[in-house]
């Protein structure tokens, strides 16, 4: 038996085992988990999306707004309508602040409000009183001081001008897709929650289905790191089974949803595309799934045997 | 070295009731020195078990001292817990091997525990189980083993670390005589090399053969010691490392 005590110096001076898998059954841990995981994994995906893609329409609609003004020039005479918005084309093309000044052409105008006033044979559109339009953009943001200011050089050449940021018109839209980002969010935290009450659940059933297995190795010595990294490890392969799953099936439910939208061909939802910083924050989600899983078993499996001898 | 240096236990007046039962254990006072040989004997009930759970930490007193390799066990942080166990080798009555483990994983499990690497496990373990002639059994699941066979193969993993104290409850309980003999030689091979032998057991035959041991008698829960020889070191001195070197491996 001399073999034996060489055998106990190297021990009990060496480090802990590093949480050996055999003391724990793993096959019986996994059950139903990875699917549990790969469905919450897979929402999260769809929802952050969603909440990326909204953010990103937002932006686009707001950089192609940012400087636009729009000056209408609201008269019944159609003589007065075109003096005032040659004036005003003259005025704003001097004005520093102006990049590009363009009057809509009456032709496009037509073409506007054709869908609500028809232009049948016989129609007299142009005797309708459509303003004239004038499409301003500025060198920088469209400021409510420089709305204002515009406003001050267009008034006095152009009594029956109205002066508006095009942003202004979508502003409503703007805050419908924030309040959608935040719903997004707080959806993706509610998924994280029922993950944790899932684990938390599964950890705690292995642990009560291996009782008597963890006091043996408890009182063999074995410290309760060394249990809990067995079940985390195990749930670890759980959650990266069911997150790769989860971003599988997440990632074909984006695609059938860009192609629905897709097809509805509006332009603001021509903004609502992904770019490849979000695909990388989306394929991030099980990562932070594994890792939200595994910190849960660790946390909930220690605290368990805090209550054991 | 003094008294309590060379004491490895030492239970001062302990008591251990379960709830509001009565004291199953009840002013329990004695001294366990390095490098001796303990019977526990006592009628069924009498509280050997639960006086074995104390000394091997399963177990919290209801009142009383114990200090366990010079330390204070009863306010011992749980974390140091595990330190103190690994010192200690078990054989459970009940063996409580684990289920999904082989023989030779159950055998492993206290070296696994401790840190011990996989190239330095198989050779000892291997030889641990030829001894208590399991070899050709090594890979076999403890449902498939008889009664005596999961016995050795408890017995074989609560040695395999060679443990400073070895306790044992009923360990010949399920194995013929002759199987008796070999594991008490293996016990006291191990007590010859220094670790201290605490084996519960009805079996006065066993106890006759070996001569030089100390009886602990234990009574409706009291610890019986007319002579007191349980309070004060005996005369045979622990071995120490030089002695413990030259003792030759055990021979089953």
């Amino acid at each position: 038996m001399g073999f034996l005590t060489s055998l106990l110096q190297s021990w009990r001076t060496g480090p802990s085992a590093k949480g050996d898998p055999r003391l724990l059954p793993e096959a019986q841990l996994s059950g139903p988990m990875p699917w549990v995981i790969a469905i919450m994994i897979s929402l999260t995906v769809v929802a952050a999306a969603s909440g990326l893609a909204l953010r990103n329409a937002a932006r686009t609609a707001s950089a192609d707004l940012e400087g636009g003004v729009t000056v209408q020039i609201v008269t019944a005479a159609p003589a007065e309508r075109l003096r005032q918005a040659g004036a005003v084309m003259a005025t704003l093309a001097k004005a520093p602040e102006v990049a590009e000044v363009r009057q809509v052409a009456q032709e496009d105008l037509n073409t506007l409000v054709e869908p609500w006033l028809g232009t049948r044979p016989g129609d007299d559109v142009e005797a309708l009183p459509i303003p004239a339009l004038i499409d301003v953009r500025l060198k920088g943001p469209a400021t409510a001081d420089r709305i204002a200011h515009l406003r001050a050089l267009v008034v006095p050449v152009a009594t029956s001008a109205r002066v508006d940021a095009q942003a202004g018109w979508l502003t409503p839209v703007f805050a419908a897709i924030g309040t959608l980002q935040w719903l997004a969010g707080g959806l993706i935290a509610l998924l994280a929650l029922a993950t944790i009450a899932a684990v938390l659940l599964a950890s705690r059933n292995a642990l009560g289905n291996h009782r008597e297995t963890i006091e043996i190795v408890h009182m063999l010595g074995g410290t309760d790191r060394q249990i809990a990294r067995v079940v985390q490890r195990s749930m670890a392969f759980d959650a990266a089974a069911g997150g790769l799953a989860g971003l599988l099936l997440g990632v074909i439910t984006i695609a059938l949803l860009s192609r629905q939208f897709a097809g509805l061909g509006s332009g603001m939802v021509g903004g609502a595309v992904l770019h490849w910083q979000d695909w990388i924050v989306i394929a991030a989600i099980p990562l932070a799934g594994v890792a939200l899983a595994v910190l849960t078993a660790r946390v909930t499996v220690l605290a368990a045997l805090r209550r054991m001898l | 070295m003094s008294q309590s240096d060379a004491e490895i236990v030492q239970f001062d007046n302990v008591g251990l009731r379960y709830g509001t039962d009565k004291e199953i254990l009840a002013d329990v006072s004695f001294t366990l020195y390095p490098g001796c040989f303990y019977f526990l004997t006592g009628a069924s009930g009498a509280g050997k078990t639960s006086l074995l759970k104390l000394l091997y930490l399963a177990q919290r007193p209801s009142r009383g001292l114990i200090r366990l390799f010079g330390t204070d066990a009863i306010t011992l942080p749980r974390e140091r817990l595990p330190g103190f166990r690994r010192r200690i080798g078990v054989v459970f009555q009940d063996f409580r091997l684990v289920p999904h483990l082989s023989a030779f994983d159950n055998v492993a499990l206290p070296l696994r525990v401790a840190g011990v690497s996989e190239k330095d496990i198989a050779r000892p373990v291997g030889e641990m189980l030829e001894w208590v002639g399991l070899g050709d059994r090594q890979h076999a699941r403890p449902a498939t083993l008889s009664g005596g066979e999961q016995q050795r193969v408890a017995i074989a993993r609560a040695v395999i670390a060679r443990p400073d104290m070895l306790v044992a409850d009923e360990p010949t309980g399920n194995v013929d005589p002759e199987m008796a003999l070999k594991l008490l030689r293996l016990f006291e091979s191990l007590n010859r090399l220094g670790t201290t032998v605490v084996v519960a057991t009805h079996d006065v035959h066993l106890i006759r053969k070996v001569p030089e041991s100390l009886i602990m008698r234990l009574d409706k829960g009291r610890l019986s010691d007319p002579t007191g020889a349980l309070r004060y070191p005996p005369r045979r001195p622990a071995m120490d490392t030089a002695m413990a070197a030259a003792v030759p491996p055990p021979r089953l």
